[in-house]
């Protein structure tokens, strides 16, 4: 008696994990969660802005992005991982950033263990200068430099971020000495760029279209020219072996199913294949990426060995 | 300036919108814990379908109304609703204790109001030539600002300058918790994940406000707020009276709130703050501010309300959100595929920018009716709702609006702890908001400091640049006059009595 209950028990139990498991072949139900672990405005809020309604007409299901700033980003991903693995709720990372917070203390999260399941775009170090500005080629602003060590103050968004990895690098290429100047977002850069109070700025491609003509950007991190800025050199072709900036992409909780990572994947692959979604990135200032699950790890792996080195030489991290 | 965009803007869909977002937003603004930022990011979506002038508009009237909005718990519960409504709580809330909590609300209406629309119009006539100012102020101003901010708290102390000027240091070092903007170094987390976020202003603000209200509620027996008689209309009447007596109050708040609502990062809170400091310093003798002076509802009311036109100044014009909302609506602006920039304001260049001012003012005016009307409403059921009501009510609303800013039930707790702290030292006489000041002025004191000692040391000049630019020596002048402007005056009072006392 008691063997056939225990029995039909464990088959009852089978069937039904068997069918949850079936069921969890993921779909969407209800509107999804994305987190943008900065404040409102800067490049992953614009982004996930135009994300949403290309997410909106292909799967019929709304995005609400909310806020989680802090820490620059260490709050939102230390909590990533103890939300909800339904496959509603994801969130925007960032490199460097992801790579480089956990590297120089106990942020709360570890590269590794953030489940990202796509890259999708990167904004394109660039130094910017304000139209008025004595600058007119980067040479200029490297022979001030060379003539004044020190001087020379370039703004930038936070400490340990993109733009202060590329003031490193490009100082040590170039062998002079710049001084950089850490402000909170893009935004306050920006501001502190028009308002004069520093020479020039380590910022994005984004910087050159919102700015327009406001701004001048001396060269881009670039392997071709971008799109819209048709005049404006790559380091490259200066001479400068630097192509990169921040990179943007999602991920999910860590005990989200592999479905539900591989379906986000696809969902946002498909978006970026849009073309009217890449135009609108483009016109934008952003340059396109795509990294989807699949190539996922060799993508990690390279990124994650060459900031370490760039932050190493920059005495950023042991 | 284009009549034919005021046209636009006068379309019936649009007058919904306007009115829509007026009452959403003044609704959801009333809710401490639910800012002006989240009611604009959640709404925005919905923007995606229309017309980027209509979608405007709705935005706009929804932070509008926000700000306004946040004057009711200011003035019934002691709460701001939203930072912005801080300093309402100074003279809103003795009001309210007095039984004229309804004269108050209408009061903040008329004032919010006023400086909606002040704002507004600087931003239609000003907007290419006032965002020069948003450039102008660096790191350095910022810096002064800050501490200029930090001595308004001690000349508002009302006579307890030290436990004033505690309060506001022990705000600066909650501030200093989590990680440091410019450093990236992580201070006194004590090792503990939770911390590592620092202590949000929003969840401060509800915890050191609202808690010890609530605590207050419980320990005694007597009715939340005296009520005169019934609730009438009769007070609009009053109010629009005080409010035509105190215009040039009105005048000066506006403008510093616009002012202030240019300088991006500044916010609503500093400027409510700055305009009640300048009210109370030109108060007639027979003023008493800090214990339920209509002036000085009015004051704050008017300045945080002309952030908003304010703020949008360097949004439209150079690309940079004044305050934490006109980021989201940037977003949404170029999602729309809207370019920012000074072409905006061009004859020719769009028509979107003045459709969307027009509107802005329309949603303005609008307020006035829509918020006198839910004001009379707020104030009925906050008085006349048996407490046994009203303060689980509250405090389900604190701990939901704390909740929802992070997602955190850690900030929960620390809500709580930190409301806690506050009733018990309260009834030692430190008041609230020299902390969550502090808290607020922290970071920017402590951001500006460092970048300017970069700047300064990387040209060399680091005297030139903390003393040596026009507009910090002018903040700096003011901070003087705030901090020494209460000692001449108790001296200058003393001299008063000795003389008369000499006569007589």
């Amino acid at each position: 008696m008691r063997r056939t209950f225990l029995k039909s028990l464990l088959a009852a139990s089978t069937a039904l994990s068997i069918g949850a498991m079936g069921s969890a072949s993921a779909e969407l139900s209800g509107s999804v969660n994305y987190i943008i672990p900065f404040g409102p405005g800067g490049e992953s809020d614009i982004s996930a802005r135009f994300q949403q309604p290309f997410f909106k007409e292909k799967f019929g299901e709304d995005m609400v992005i909310s806020y989680q700033p802090g820490g620059g980003g260490a709050v939102g991903w230390a909590s990533l991982n103890g939300l909800n693995a339904d496959g509603q709720t994801i969130m925007g990372v960032n490199l460097p950033h992801i790579v480089i917070k956990p590297a120089q203390k106990d942020v709360g999260f570890t590269t590794e263990g953030l489940n990202i399941f796509h890259w999708f775009h990167f904004t394109p170090d660039a130094i910017v200068v304000e139209v008025s500005s004595p600058y007119q080629t980067l040479q200029d602003l490297i022979d001030d430099a060379k003539e004044n060590p020190g001087a020379v103050t370039l703004s930038g968004s936070g400490k340990a971020s993109a733009n202060h990895l590329a003031q490193i690098k490009f100082d040590s290429m170039a062998d002079i000495t710049t001084t950089y100047v850490p402000f909170k977002g893009t935004g306050a850069a920006v501001t502190a760029l028009l308002g004069k109070q520093v020479k020039a700025e380590w910022g994005y491609s984004t910087v050159g279209a919102t700015q327009g003509d406001a701004v001048r950007m001396l060269a881009v991190a670039m392997d071709e020219r971008h799109p819209l800025f048709p005049d404006v050199p790559t380091f490259k072709e200066l001479g400068f072996d630097m192509v990169g900036g921040a990179y943007r992409g999602l991920a999910l909780p860590d005990s989200a199913s592999d479905e539900t990572t591989q379906m986000w994947s696809n969902m946002i692959t498909e978006i970026n294949q849009d073309p009217a979604f890449r135009q609108q990135m483009l016109d934008g200032g952003f340059a396109m990426l795509d990294v989807g699950v699949d190539e996922m790890d060799e993508f990690m792996a390279a990124r994650t060995e060459g900031y370490l080195a760039d932050a190493r030489a920059a005495e950023l991290i042991e | 300036m284009d009549i034919g965009s005021f046209f636009s803007a006068l379309t019936p869909l649009n007058l919904l919108f306007a009115l829509f977002g007026v009452v959403a937003g003044t609704i959801i603004g009333s809710i401490p814990g639910l800012t002006a930022t989240m009611a604009v990011a959640v709404l925005v979506p919905i923007t995606f379908s229309m017309e980027p002038a209509s979608a405007l508009i709705l935005l706009g009237a929804i932070y509008t109304g926000a700000i306004y909005g946040g004057a009711y718990a200011a003035i019934l519960l002691n709460t701001p609703g939203t930072p912005s409504a801080i300093a309402t709580t100074f003279d809103g809330y003795p009001m309210a204790k007095r039984g004229e909590g309804d004269l108050a609300v209408a009061l903040a209406c008329f004032a919010s109001v006023a400086g909606g629309l002040v704002g507004a119009f600087a931003l239609l006539f000003l907007a290419p030539p006032l965002s020069r100012v948003a450039l102008a102020f660096g790191p350095v101003e910022y810096f002064w600002l800050s501490i200029f901010g930090l001595s308004l708290i001690a000349s508002l102390s009302n006579g307890n300058l030290a436990k004033g000027l505690a309060g506001g240091a022990f705000g600066l070092i909650l501030s200093t918790v989590g990680v440091a903007e410019v450093s990236a170094d992580i201070r006194l987390t004590f090792g503990s994940q939770t911390m590592i976020g620092g202590f949000g202003v929003v969840g401060a603000l509800i915890g050191l406000y609202c808690i010890p209200v609530l605590i207050d509620l419980v320990a005694v027996p007597e009715r939340h707020l005296k009520v005169e008689k019934g609730v009438q209309s009769v007070r609009i009447a009053d109010a629009f009276l005080l409010a035509m007596k105190s215009k040039f109050n009105l005048l000066r708040s506006s403008v510093i709130g616009t002012l202030v609502g240019i300088l991006p990062g500044a916010g609503g809170s500093v400027a409510g703050l700055v305009a009640y400091s300048e009210a109370k310093r030109n108060a007639k003798p027979h003023q008493k501010f800090g214990e339920g002076e209509p002036d000085g509802i009015m004051a704050t009311e008017a300045a945080n309300n002309a952030t908003v036109g304010g703020g949008f100044i360097p949004t439209l014009v150079l690309g940079i959100p004044g305050t934490p909302p006109d980021a989201v609506i940037l977003g949404a602006l170029l999602v729309q595929g809207v370019r920012t920039g000074p072409a905006l304001f061009e004859s020719g260049g769009s028509s979107i920018a003045y459709t969307f001012i027009y509107g802005l003012i329309i949603a303005t005016v609008l307020m006035l009716p829509v918020g006198l009307l839910i004001g009379r409403y707020a104030y009925k059921s906050i008085v006349m709702i048996p407490k046994a009501v009203l303060v689980p009510t509250v405090a389900f609303m604190t701990v939901i609006g704390t909740f929802a800013i992070r997602n955190s039930v850690s900030d929960v707790v620390i809500m709580i702890l930190l409301g806690v702290f506050g009733w018990v030292v309260g009834r030692f006489g430190f008041a609230a908001s020299p902390i969550v000041l502090g808290l607020i002025l922290g970071p920017i004191a402590e951001q500006g400091f460092v970048q300017t000692w970069i700047i300064g040391s990387a040209v060399g000049d680091l005297s030139g640049m903390f003393f040596g630019r026009p507009i910090s020596q002018g903040i700096v002048a003011f901070t003087l006059i705030s901090l020494l402007y209460p000692v001449y005056s108790a001296f200058r009072q003393k001299r008063i009595l000795a003389n008369s006392g000499g006569a007589a």
